[in-house]
């Protein structure tokens, strides 16, 4: 156990390290606001929005090669009431943005969405009367990822920045809800 | 089959030269019963393709084309049909997979079917009030609402012009070959704000 100060405090070994166990025992002071980023960050439960190739690798990305769950983030949900995290895999068509709109609509608030792959962050090829001209036209897009499609180490890539955005998010506990900005409160 | 099969039952039909496989002008009066009889007669039991057509100058304007293969004697025959007031008769009654192809020729060139048993738009939303496929039609093409109200009202967002400069079917000058779709640059704006 010899030169491991995080060690030697789990075990409650006085340190000259980390805390001072004599003043705070095993108290671990922080910000709530980083508490609470932290508990999200590591549980984004995706809905994935697949909606033309790139929801192929999305699924590569979900599959045991790729392993998405290694961040967390393996839950993926087919109803909105159960994520929080859209990925807009594939090219939206002016037909399908309403839907893809209502299901941004009925995800629970706190919310993400990622734009994967030129289509979904730009229209990509799709220069035409049909296409979207990226979704972020309907919804706020968090995260865009580059490539026609992009590899899994991409989302995966992708994912990890969003995590690192929910982490540095300030203000976690408020939120708004139909207009009113709503304070959690942390029952003691 | 011979064509003086099809030729001597229809005599409105005539033949059409082609690289690959016989085709015929057939009258739209006799579309149906042409179409029953190389299915029940001459075994042509399989409706491999519809399409429609936008000739632009000639008369009439529009027209549909028919590939038909028969399974037992590994053959094909096309049928072009033109259409009378934008109007061809159905056969998705002798083939039901002609019901989503008319569909779709509709959709996209305005022919109607006539006795379709269900003569909607099928890639287009249904007030959408265009046919994106007619010659006149602007790749990029042109604003209208989108087709959901509510959502047009929380993300102001419209059906729009698509940007075509630096996209895949614009020549940056210079004549681009007759045979390739091309566009011109008709609305590249980035100054719109996102979302
Ligand atoms: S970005 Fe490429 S791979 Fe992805 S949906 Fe568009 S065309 Fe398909």
């Amino acid at each position: 156990m010899g030169g491991c100060p995080n060690l030697r405090q789990t075990t409650m070994v006085k340190s000259d390290f980390g805390y001072n166990s004599k003043v705070e025992g095993e108290v671990i002071v922080t910000r709530a606001d980083a508490v609470v980023n932290w508990v999200r960050s590591h549980s984004v439960w995706p809905m994935p929005m697949g909606l033309a190739c790139c929801a192929i690798e999305l699924m590569g990305a979900g599959g045991s090669r790729f392993d998405i769950s290694r961040f967390g983030m393996e839950v993926m949900r087919f109803s909105p009431r159960q994520a929080d995290c859209m990925i807009v895999a594939g090219t939206v068509t002016y037909k399908m943005a309403e839907v893809v709109r209502r299901i941004y609509d009925q995800m629970a608030e706190p919310k993400w969405v990622v734009a994967m792959g030129a289509c979904a962050s730009t229209g990509g090829m799709y220069r035409s009367y049909a296409t979207l001209q990226g979704v972020d036209n309907i919804v706020p897009v968090d995260i865009y990822i580059s490539g026609c499609p992009p590899r899994p180490e991409a989302l995966l890539d992708g994912m990890m920045l969003l995590q690192e955005k929910i982490r540095q998010e300030g203000g976690s506990l408020k939120r708004t809800f139909r207009g009113r900005t709503v304070e959690t409160k942390i029952v003691r | 089959m011979e064509a003086a099969v099809l030729t001597d039952r229809f005599p409105r039909t005539q033949v059409l030269a082609s690289q690959d496989m016989p085709t015929y002008q057939v009258a739209g009066e006799d579309l149906v019963e042409t179409v029953r009889f190389l299915r029940d007669a001459q075994g042509f039991d399989l409706l491999a393709d519809l399409c429609g057509i936008d000739w632009k100058d000639r008369t009439p304007r529009f027209g549909v084309v028919i590939h038909l293969l028969s399974t037992t004697h590994k053959e094909y025959v096309r049928l072009h049909v033109g259409a009378v007031n934008d109007a061809v008769p159905s056969v998705s009654s002798l083939h039901p997979g002609a019901n989503w192809h008319e569909r779709e020729a509709f959709d996209m060139f305005g022919i109607r079917f006539e006795g379709h048993p269900d003569p909607r738009r099928i890639l287009m939303w249904d007030a959408y009030p265009y046919h994106p496929l007619r010659k006149e039609f602007p790749l990029a093409g042109i604003e209208v609402p989108l087709p959901a109200a509510d959502v047009a009202e929380v993300t102001g967002q419209t059906v729009e012009p698509a940007p075509m400069m630096g996209g895949p079917f614009v020549s940056p000058g210079g004549k681009m070959s007759e045979g390739e779709p091309s566009a011109l640059d008709q609305s590249w704006n980035e100054e719109k704000p996102k979302a």
